[in-house]
C-alpha cells in the first residue's frame, strides 16, 4: 500500500468514505424503493404478494446504504491506496479501532433486529401467503372461502367444501375475497406454490397445511409444484385464474354438472385423505 | 497470455463443456430414454389431420419388448405392420383428430384419487368400453388411466375381471386372450411437447405402486410430440 511520507499531509481518508457513502446513499435508497421495488416479486395480485413486495421493497431499501458503504470503500481503496510504482514495502501496522468494531457490530443488530421485529410483524398479519399448519397462528379476519389442494403424482385437484365438496382439476377463484387454503397430499411431498399471487404451501399426506389468501382483480396465475416429487415433478405446472364472482359462480355450476357421475364416488370431505394403497401395489 | 491465465480459461471451458454433456444427457433422459420416438400414420378427412391412435395395455410387457424389465406393466403402441412397440413417445400432427383404442389386457388396481374415473378432455367427456358409452368408471375398478395434463384430459381404463379364462401373462397380447376395449376421441392443439401419464398406482411391487414403470418414460408415461 503507497502511503504519503508524513503522517500530516495524509488527507482524512475517513472522512472522505463517509461524505462519499452518504452522498451516494442518499441518492441511491430512494431511487431503488422507488423504481426497483415495485419490480419485485412476486406482484400485485393478492393481499399476500403485495404485503412480499413491500417486504423485500424494505428489506433491499435498508440493505442498499450498506452495500453503497462496500462500493464506496472498495473504490475509494483501490483508487487511493493503488500501489503505482517502486519496490513494494510494508504499509503501517493495522493496529484495533473498538470505536469501528462497537459501530460495525450496534448498526449490523440494529438492522438484524428491526428486520426480525418487522418480518414477525408482517407475519401475523396474515400469514404472509406461507403455510401454516393446521393450527394458524396469523388468521385473518372477515368471511372466508375454503378450498382444498390435493397434491398427488403428477397434478393438483381442488375442492370446494361450501358447494357440496365439488372437487375439480382446475383452480378457479373468485375476485376481492379472502381463501382459506388446506393443503394436503394423497401420496408423497408436494409444494403448491401460486407464484403471481405470493402462496406457497407444502402438501404432505396426512396433514392439513393452511395458508390465507386474499384475491384481488380477475387474472390469471401460474401454479406449480416447488418439491422434488419424482418424474414429472417438472411438468407438474397449470395456469389458474382470478374471476369476478358473477363468473366464479356460473363456473362452479357448470363444474358440478361435469362432476356429476364421479360425486358418489368421492370421499366426504376432510382435511386429509389416507387412500388405500390399492390392491398390488405395495 | 500470462500461465494462470490459460489455466482459468482452461478450467472454464472444461466446467462449460461439462455442464453442457450433463445437460444433454439430462434432456435426453427426460425425453425419450428406453423411448424412441413414434411417428404415427395421419389421414385426411376434408383437409383436418386426422390419426388413429392403437395402444394395449399389459400387466407385463415381458423379455421381447423389455429384456431389463420384462415384468414392468406397460403401454404399447401398433405400427402400421401390426406389430405392437414399445414406445411412449408419439408423434402426431397439430389440431389433428385423434382417435384413440386401448385393448386392455389387465385386472383393476384401483385410483387413489376417485376424480379420474370421469372421463375428460375428450369428446362428449365419454368413452365407450366394449361398445357401451360410459361417462364414468366405477373408480375401485380402474386398470390404469390414459391422462394428458395440459389438455385436462383424463380416461381410466377398465379392468379384465380377476376371474378371467385366457388372461395374458406377458406382452405383447393377442386379442384372443380376455381383454377390454376402450375408445375414446380427443384433439390435438398448437405444437409443442405434451407429457402423459397413467393416474393409477398400477405399479406392481413397487411403494404405493408409483415406482419403476410409473416413474420411467417408456413404460406407463411419455410424451404427444405436436408437430
Amino acid at each position: 500500500m503507497a502511503v504519503a511520507p508524513t503522517a500530516g499531509r495524509e488527507p482524512n481518508h475517513g472522512r472522505r468514505i463517509i461524505v462519499a457513502w452518504v452522498v451516494a446513499s442518499l441518492i441511491a435508497t430512494p431511487l431503488v424503493a422507488i423504481f426497483v421495488g415495485p419490480l419485485f416479486p412476486p406482484g400485485n395480485a393478492s393481499e399476500q404478494g403485495a404485503q412480499q413486495v413491500s417486504d423485500n421493497t424494505w428489506m433491499v431499501s435498508v440493505l442498499t446504504p450498506v452495500i453503497c458503504l462496500l462500493i464506496v470503500f472498495f473504490a475509494y481503496a483501490l483508487a487511493q491506496f493503488r500501489h503505482t510504482g517502486g519496490a513494494l514495502t510494508d504499509g503501517p501496522p493495522l493496529r484495533n479501532d473498538n470505536r469501528i468494531q462497537l459501530l460495525w457490530i450496534a448498526g449490523s443488530a440494529v438492522i438484524v433486529l428491526f428486520f426480525a421485529g418487522f418480518g414477525t410483524y408482517e407475519l401475523l398479519q396474515n400469514g404472509a401467503g406461507g403455510g401454516q399448519g393446521p393450527g394458524p397462528i396469523a388468521v385473518p379476519k372477515g368471511d372466508k372461502l375454503q378450498v382444498q389442494v390435493i397434491g398427488q403424482q403428477w397434478a393438483f385437484t381442488y375442492r370446494y367444501p361450501s358447494y357440496g365438496g365439488l372437487e375439480t382439476s382446475q383452480l378457479i377463484l373468485p375476485a376481492d375475497t379472502l381463501i382459506e387454503l388446506h393443503v394436503t397430499s394423497l401420496d408423497v411431498i408436494h409444494s403448491f406454490w401460486a407464484y403471481e399471487l405470493g402462496i406457497k404451501a407444502d402438501a404432505n399426506p396426512g396433514v392439513d397445511n393452511i395458508a390465507f389468501l386474499k384475491t384481488k382483480g380477475a387474472r390469471s396465475f401460474h401454479i406449480h409444484c416447488a418439491e422434488l416429487c419424482g418424474l414429472w415433478h417438472g411438468y407438474m405446472f397449470e395456469t389458474g385464474r382470478v374471476v369476478p364472482d358473477s363468473q366464479f359462480t356460473a363456473w362452479i355450476k357448470q363444474q358440478q354438472q361435469n362432476f356429476a357421475p364421479v360425486a358418489k364416488y368421492l370421499p366426504r370431505y376432510a382435511p386429509t385423505y389416507y387412500p388405500d394403497p390399492q390392491r398390488r401395489a405395495g | 497470455m500470462r500461465p494462470v491465465v490459460w489455466k482459468l480459461i482452461s478450467v472454464i471451458a472444461a466446467v462449460a463443456v461439462v455442464g453442457v454433456l450433463i445437460g444433454l444427457y439430462v434432456s435426453k433422459l427426460s425425453t425419450d430414454a428406453g423411448s424412441p420416438s413414434y411417428t404415427l400414420p395421419v389421414q385426411t378427412k376434408g383437409g383436418h389431420p386426422v390419426v388413429n391412435l392403437t395402444l394395449e395395455t399389459v400387466a407385463a410387457v415381458g423379455p421381447t419388448l423389455s429384456p431389463g424389465h420384462p415384468d414392468y406393466v406397460s403401454y404399447l403402441v401398433r405400427d402400421t405392420k401390426g406389430a405392437w412397440r414399445r414406445s411412449t413417445v408419439w408423434r402426431l400432427p397439430a389440431n389433428a383428430t385423434v382417435h384413440v383404442t386401448i385393448y386392455n389386457f389387465d385386472g383393476a388396481s384401483g385410483l387413489r384419487n376417485p376424480l379420474f374415473a370421469r372421463p375428460q378432455g375428450v369428446d362428449g367427456n365419454a368413452m365407450v368400453v366394449d361398445g357401451k358409452r360410459l361417462t364414468v368408471l366405477n373408480p375401485a375398478d380402474a386398470s390404469h388411466t390414459f391422462a394428458v395434463a395440459q389438455y385436462g384430459l383424463v380416461v381410466p381404463i377398465a379392468p379384465v375381471p380377476d376371474d378371467a379364462k385366457h388372461p395374458c401373462d406377458y406382452g405383447p397380447c393377442s386379442l384372443s386372450s380376455d381383454h377390454r376395449t376402450i375408445q375414446f376421441t380427443f384433439h390435438t392443439g398448437a405444437k409443442g411437447h405434451y407429457r402423459w401419464q397413467c393416474l393409477v398406482p398400477c405399479a406392481a411391487g413397487w411403494i404405493d405402486g408409483f415406482g419403476g414403470p410409473m416413474q420411467t418414460i417408456g413404460y406407463m408415461d411419455g410424451f404427444l410430440d405436436v408437430v
